[in-house]
C-alpha cells in the first residue's frame, strides 16, 4: 500500500495549535500518563461491573490445580523432574498458563468494543495512541493479578509451600507475560475483527505454545525425547516458565531466572510496540 | 500546504484520495475529492452505499490515512497536526459509538475527560447534553438497555461533549423510525442555531439532505459529481413534473403543454396505471411533462384548458427530489444502490 501521507502519528505530544477553533479545557493528548489512566479506569469500571470474565478466566487454571496437580506429587521424585516439590513446579507453570490465555482472550472483548464503535470513537479523541492500547492492557494485567493471587491461594490449599518473595516475583513476571499476550491479542483482534476468526487462531497458537512450554509436565532432558526437548527450547514461553519456577524456589541467582525474565521483557516490548502501531494505523 | 485556504473555511480539501491494495488490482475508494465547507454551514454528503462517503469522512476525522491529497480541517493540517484536528472536531460514526456494557452517564463523563475537560466540566456538559438530547434521567442506565433512537442521540451527545466547532455525522438517522428521524433532524438543525456549529452530514436519504442542508455534495464512485444548494441541484433536473388526468382526447392537452416555455418530456399514458384519473372512467389518460416553475405555469394552463373545453380529472405538480437529481447525474437511482 502506498503511504505517501501520514495522518495518524503516534502520540502528538504537546502539539497544541494556537489557532484552533473552540477547544475545550486543557489540551488532551499531551499527557500520555493521564490518558492511560483514563482508559484504564473506564475499562476496569466495566470489568468490575461484569465480573463474569474474571471468574471464567480463572476457572480453567483452578481446575488444573485441583484436578491435575495432585497427580504430579509422586512424579516429583522421578529422575529428570526439576528441583522442588510438585507444587513448586506446577503452580508457577499454571500462572504462566493463566497469563497466556487470559491475555489472549482479551482480544475478544476488544472486538466487541470495536463493533460498538468505541475503539474508533476513542481514536478520534486527541488522546495518546499509546494510551488507547496501554490503558486496556493495564486493565487486563490488573484482572490477571487478582486471578494469580487466587491461583496461588488454591495452590497453598493443596499443599504449596514457597518463599513469599519468590511467589511475588513470579506473579510479576506473569504480569509482564500478560502485557505481551494482551497487547498481542489486541493487535491480532484488530487485524481479524471477528470472533469467529480469532477463536481458532488463539487456540491454534496457544495450545502448542502451552504444551511446548512444559506447563503440564516439565519438558526436561531426563523426561522428554531429544527432539521434543530441543523443539521446546525454540518456544520462548518455556524460558518464562523456568524463570517462574526458579522464583518459586527463591533461586534468583540461577541463569534460568534471568534468562526467563529477559525473554518476558523482550516479548512484552515487541508486542506492545506492534500493537501500538496497529492501534495507530488501524484502517477500515 | 500548497493550496491557500479561504477565509472562514472549516474544511478545505484538495485531491484527497484513498486507494486500497486489492487482491487483483488497486481499489480506488476515493479518487481525488476537492471540497470546501464554510464555518456555520450544514453540508450534506450524499451518495449511494460504497460511493466513498464513509471513507472520506474517516480520512477527514484522522481515522484513515489518505493515499494522497491535502486537507485542512477546523484550521489544522490533517497531515502535520492530526491531534489539533481531533481536538476541534466531533465525530459520530455510522454504527454508533457507546460501549454496550457501559453506563450512559459514565460514558459521557469519560468522553469529556478524554477531551481534556476537568471532572466538574465533564459533569456539567454531561448533564446539559443528556437533558438537551432528551436523555435526562437515563445517566444510570446501561447503554444496551436504550432504544435505537435513544442510543443514536447518545452517540450525538458523545460527539458534542467538548463543544466542537465542527461535527461530522455519518448517517445519523439510518435505521430510525420516522418519528425518531424527524426528532433527530430537529436536534441536528439545533446545533447551528444554538452554537453556530458547522455540520458535515453524510446520508443516503434525499429528504434528509433536503430538509437539513444548506448545500449538498453528491459523491459517486469516489468522485464528487455535483455540488450546490438542494434547490440548485433540483434545477438541474429540467423543471417540475406536471401530471394531468384527462377524460377526452389527450392530444389537445399535449399541444397546449408543448407551447409552455421550457416544457420537456411530454408523454401520454393510459390512466388505469396512473391513479390520478379515478373519476375518468374508460378512455381516460394521463399526460405528463416537465416544466420550470410548474406550480405557477399550471394555473394559466388550467385556464386555457378550460376555455378549450378539455375535461380534467386531476392535476398534480411534483417538485424534483434529489433522487431525480441523482438519477439525472448518474443514470441510476439511489434506492437501487442502497438496496
Amino acid at each position: 500500500m502506498t503511504r505517501s501521507v501520514r495522518v495518524a502519528e503516534p502520540i502528538a505530544v504537546g502539539a497544541v495549535s494556537p489557532a484552533g477553533p473552540v477547544t475545550a479545557g486543557r489540551p488532551a493528548g499531551s499527557n500520555p500518563l493521564r490518558d492511560t489512566l483514563l482508559v484504564f479506569s473506564r475499562a476496569i469500571g466495566i470489568s468490575v461491573r461484569n465480573p463474569v470474565w474474571l471468574v471464567m478466566g480463572a476457572a480453567q487454571p483452578l481446575l488444573y490445580i485441583f484436578l491435575f496437580g495432585p497427580l504430579l506429587v509422586k512424579f516429583a521424585d522421578m529422575p529428570g523432574f526439576p528441583p522442588g516439590n510438585a507444587w513448586q513446579v506446577f503452580v508457577p507453570a499454571i500462572l504462566v498458563l493463566l497469563g497466556l490465555f487470559g491475555g489472549a482472550f482479551a482480544g475478544f472483548g476488544l472486538i466487541s468494543e470495536w463493533r460498538d464503535g468505541v475503539v474508533d470513537r476513542m481514536r478520534v479523541t486527541p488522546m495518546s495512541r499509546f494510551a488507547l492500547l496501554f490503558g486496556r492492557v493495564l486493565r487486563d494485567v490488573a484482572v490477571l493479578l487478582v486471578q494469580a493471587v487466587l491461583l496461588v491461594l488454591a495452590g497453598v490449599l493443596m499443599g504449596l509451600r514457597a518463599p513469599i518473595g519468590g511467589v511475588i516475583v513470579a506473579i510479576l513476571i506473569v504480569a509482564v507475560m500478560g502485557v505481551t499476550m494482551s497487547s498481542g491479542g489486541y493487535a491480532v483482534a484488530l487485524k481479524v475483527k471477528s470472533e469467529d476468526a480469532l477463536a481458532p487462531l488463539v487456540n491454534g497458537i496457544m495450545v502448542p505454545l502451552m504444551l511446548l512450554a512444559g506447563v503440564m509436565l516439565p519438558i526436561t532432558k531426563g523426561l522428554a525425547p531429544d527432539w521434543l526437548y530441543y523443539l521446546s527450547r525454540c518456544n520462548p514461553v518455556v524460558y518464562v516458565v523456568e524463570a517462574c519456577r526458579a522464583a518459586f524456589l527463591g533461586d534468583f541467582a540461577s541463569h534460568q531466572f534471568w534468562i526467563g525474565l529477559a525473554v518476558a521483557v523482550a516479548l512484552a516490548t515487541v508486542c506492545v510496540a506492534w500493537a501500538s502501531r496497529v492501534f495507530t494505523r488501524l484502517s477500515r | 500546504m500548497t493550496t491557500s485556504e479561504p477565509v472562514g473555511s472549516m474544511i478545505h480539501v484538495r485531491g484527497l484520495a484513498k486507494t486500497y491494495t486489492g487482491r487483483k488490482e488497486p481499489v480506488h475508494a476515493v479518487r481525488g475529492v476537492d471540497l470546501d465547507v464554510t464555518a456555520g454551514e450544514i453540508v450534506g454528503f450524499l451518495g449511494p452505499n460504497g460511493a466513498g462517503k464513509t471513507t472520506t469522512l474517516q480520512m477527514l476525522t484522522t481515522l484513515l490515512e489518505p493515499t494522497s491529497g491535502e486537507a485542512r480541517v477546523a484550521g489544522h493540517d490533517l497531515r502535520t497536526d492530526p491531534a489539533g484536528v481531533r481536538r476541534s472536531i466531533g465525530y459520530v460514526a455510522q454504527g454508533g459509538s457507546a460501549g454496550s456494557d457501559a453506563r450512559v452517564g459514565e460514558e459521557m463523563l469519560y468522553q469529556g475527560r478524554f477531551y481534556g475537560l476537568t471532572r466538574p466540566e465533564a459533569q456539567r456538559r454531561t448533564d446539559e447534553l443528556l437533558e438537551r438530547l432528551d436523555l435526562g434521567g437515563l445517566a444510570g442506565r446501561d447503554v444496551k438497555t436504550l432504544s435505537g433512537g435513544q442510543k443514536r442521540r447518545l452517540d450525538i451527545a458523545l460527539g458534542l461533549v467538548h463543544s466542537p466547532a465542527l461535527v461530522f455525522l455519518d448517517e445519523p438517522t439510518t435505521g430510525l423510525d420516522p418519528q425518531s428521524r424527524s426528532n433527530m433532524w430537529g436536534h441536528i438543525a439545533g446545533l447551528r442555531t444554538r452554537a453556530g456549529t458547522t455540520v458535515f452530514i453524510t446520508t443516503h436519504y434525499l429528504d434528509e439532505a433536503d430538509a437539513l442542508c444548506d448545500r449538498v455534495l453528491v459523491i459517486d464512485d469516489g468522485r464528487i459529481i455535483a455540488t450546490g444548494t438542494p434547490d440548485e441541484l433540483k434545477r438541474q433536473v429540467s423543471g417540475d413534473l406536471v401530471a394531468l388526468g384527462v377524460t377526452g382526447d389527450p392530444g389537445e392537452v399535449l399541444v397546449l403543454a408543448r407551447r409552455l416555455p421550457g416544457a420537456t418530456e411530454p408523454a401520454v399514458e393510459p390512466a388505469p396505471a396512473a391513479g390520478l384519473a379515478s373519476a375518468g372512467g374508460a378512455g381516460a389518460s394521463r399526460v405528463t411533462f416537465r416544466v420550470p416553475d410548474g406550480e405557477r405555469v399550471v394555473i394559466s394552463l388550467l385556464h386555457d384548458l378550460e376555455s378549450a373545453g378539455v375535461a380534467l380529472t386531476g392535476v398534480s405538480v411534483h417538485r424534483p427530489t434529489l433522487d431525480d437529481v441523482f438519477l439525472t447525474l448518474t443514470g441510476r437511482t439511489l434506492r437501487e444502490e442502497a438496496a
